[in-house]
């Protein structure tokens, strides 16, 4: 430490909330690829289950075919959608909740809470890191299905319009859901035992493990209440033929109901971090 | 020092959680270009009061005003004129020390340069280093140079050297005092009573959420704290002392009736910072414990374990 600090101060503005919200982007993101635990459990965790579902079911044929064997998708294709879905989940729920948790725990928040940075650029920060890595793993999953899995992806526009808003508007919903959820572990290391059993629970009861159709009516109709079934439906009507469209529980994809749905836990999410979030947590 | 508003104005500052008064009643004043030592024992309600500068907590009473702002309602034009250096943390730090003071040079209107930081916090060999690889002390020095990177008028400290080898300590003394040169306005806590000593213009003690000296380091304690004692050992080998203002006319009378022989293992000690703040707190406990009876001991381990949590 050789002490010479000079002092020259020409006056400036404060940087802006958006302009900071951008660097913070940037700077999650870096630090999303160097966690190796968040590389496994959240980036390739819908690539790994890909895997072992298309390795352990492919050779029982094609699902929903005729009687004879013919027609339907293959595994991979089934499945396709539903990773899909839970990458959106993982990528906002899972993350967001246990890395700010963790943050919370270990003097992150309570550092960036004694500096100028706003509750807002970090915010969107958090926000543009969940959309960045989302982004990225689907396009990698839809690569991987397309020419590892020689999957056929739709090529009209509507459907990809579809992709296009149900990914969005998903990936957000996902995303202050993991903030609002980020609240409940008392500490960073309780924070992957509180988080991961809800999410995992949530994809074998929304049809991302198991075949939705061929779930039980009560277990259907729960699933329905949280936003992951919805996702999982809205990429079904993506990447499924229209006829499996008659398996959904009405008959139809019910796209109207999957906007309806997001957006009633996009607002519930939203208003549960803005009461939750705190830098520090409050004394008595 | 001049007729400026302090930076720092404390007046009866009172903290209480639940039925537990952690500050109880706490005032002094900082002003500008001062360096502050606030010092005591563990839970004394030192990291409290500072975090309620800091706007971290609230407080149950009293007033409060840091750089003219009450902390309650400080903005973040507020912050952005604060440099905060917590107690060590555990981050996780997957970024460099270089990635990590740029990123937080971005959040202030006018910061430091990167490089001039890393230099002056002696972290040029690892500023390419991520901070997980990075040793206790050397993190340390990551902290305090993020707590300096926005040009901050108020710095506040607590227990900055924590994990420093000698070296280091006196390395980050001597940045401290080019701050201060810079007519940076410091609050420091530490538990090493000759960094105070080294750095503070004035300390204050807090002792059980109360406190009980303030003053300029040199004078802190009061004068009769400060007699110098003159030891050496007698004739039959016993240590004998005497605590005197006038040490050098002992040693002469001791010496002219030793008929000029040189008094065996002489010293000449002046109680240092750290000697007055043992007999302040000393005497503080005992006073409490005169008045209180054993259940204010129990209070005394909780007091501890709520500031703590």
């Amino acid at each position: 430490m050789s002490a010479t600090i000079t002092d020259t101060r020409p006056p400036k503005k404060a940087p802006g909330t958006l302009a900071l919200g951008l660097s913070r982007i940037g700077y999650e993101t870096r630090l999303y690829f160097r966690s190796p635990d968040t590389l496994f459990f959240t980036f390739f965790f819908p690539f790994i289950m890909l895997a072992i579902f298309t390795a352990a079911f492919s050779a029982s044929g094609n699902i929903g075919g005729n009687a004879d064997g013919v027609g339907g998708v293959s595994v991979g294709a089934y499945y396709l959608p539903g990773m899909l879905a839970a990458g959106m989940l993982l990528s906002g729920v899972q993350n967001l909740a246990v890395d700010i948790a963790g943050e919370k725990s270990d003097g992150t928040l309570k550092r960036l809470g004694g500096t100028p940075l706003s509750p807002l650029s970090y915010f969107l920060g958090k926000i543009g890191q969940v959309f960045v890595t989302a982004i990225l793993q689907a396009t990698l999953l839809l690569l991987v299905a397309r020419f590892v899995l020689d999957i056929a992806l739709p090529t009209e526009p509507e459907k990809w319009a579809t992709f296009a808003w149900v990914f969005v508007f998903g990936v957000i919903t996902s995303a202050f859901l993991g903030i609002a959820l980020s609240a409940v572990p008392r500490s960073g290391k309780s924070a992957t035992a509180v988080v991961i059993p809800v999410v995992l629970v949530l994809q074998f009861i929304s049809g991302v493990y198991l075949q939705f159709t061929a779930l039980p009516d009560w277990m259907q109709n729960l699933a329905s209440i949280f936003p992951l079934k919805w996702m999982a439906q809205g990429m079904r009507s993506v990447f499924l033929p229209d006829s499996f469209a008659a398996a959904e529980q009405t008959g139809s994809w019910d796209l109207v109901w999957v906007a309806a749905a997001l957006g009633v836990w996009l607002v519930v999410g939203l208003l549960l971090s803005r009461m939750t979030f705190r830098w520090i947590r409050r004394d008595a | 020092m001049t007729s400026t508003p302090p930076i720092v104005q404390v007046r009866d500052l009172q903290k209480s959680y639940g039925s537990v008064e952690a500050v109880r009643g706490v005032s002094f004043s900082i002003a500008a270009g001062e360096t502050f030592a606030l010092l005591g024992p563990n839970g004394a309600g030192k990291s409290t009061t500072i975090e309620i500068l800091e706007g971290y907590r609230d407080r149950t009473g009293g007033e409060v005003t840091v750089l003219g702002v009450d902390p309650r309602r400080g903005g973040l034009d507020w912050k952005a004129r604060l440099g905060i250096v917590l107690q060590a943390s555990g981050e996780s730090g997957n970024v460099t020390v270089t990635e990590q003071l740029r990123h937080f040079a971005g959040f202030y209107p006018n910061p430091r340069d990167v490089d001039e930081v890393i230099d002056a916090t002696g972290l040029r060999e690892k500023a390419k280093t991520r901070i997980s690889k990075l040793s206790g002390g050397q993190r340390r020095r990551v902290d305090v140079a993020l707590g300096i990177i926005g040009r901050p008028e108020l710095l506040f400290l607590d227990e900055p050297t924590t994990g420093f080898d000698p070296e280091a300590r006196h390395q980050f003394w001597d940045l401290i005092r080019s701050l201060k040169t810079e007519g940076t306005t410091i609050l420091l806590t530490t538990h090493y009573l000759d960094e105070a000593a080294q750095l503070g213009d004035r300390a204050g003690i807090i002792a059980d959420g109360r406190l009980i000296d303030i003053g300029s380091i040199h004078e802190i304690g009061g004068a009769d704290a400060r007699i110098p004692l003159v030891r050496w050992r007698d004739g039959n080998g016993m240590v004998r002392e005497e605590r005197t203002s006038h040490p050098a006319r002992v040693v002469a009378e001791l010496v002219a009736r030793l008929n000029g022989a040189e008094p065996e293992d002489l010293e000449v000690i002046r109680p240092s910072l750290e000697d007055v703040y043992l007999s302040l707190v000393r005497g503080n406990e005992a006073a409490a414990a005169r008045t209180e009876t054993a259940a204010s001991a129990g209070r005394g381990v909780l007091t501890e374990q709520v500031v703590r949590a």
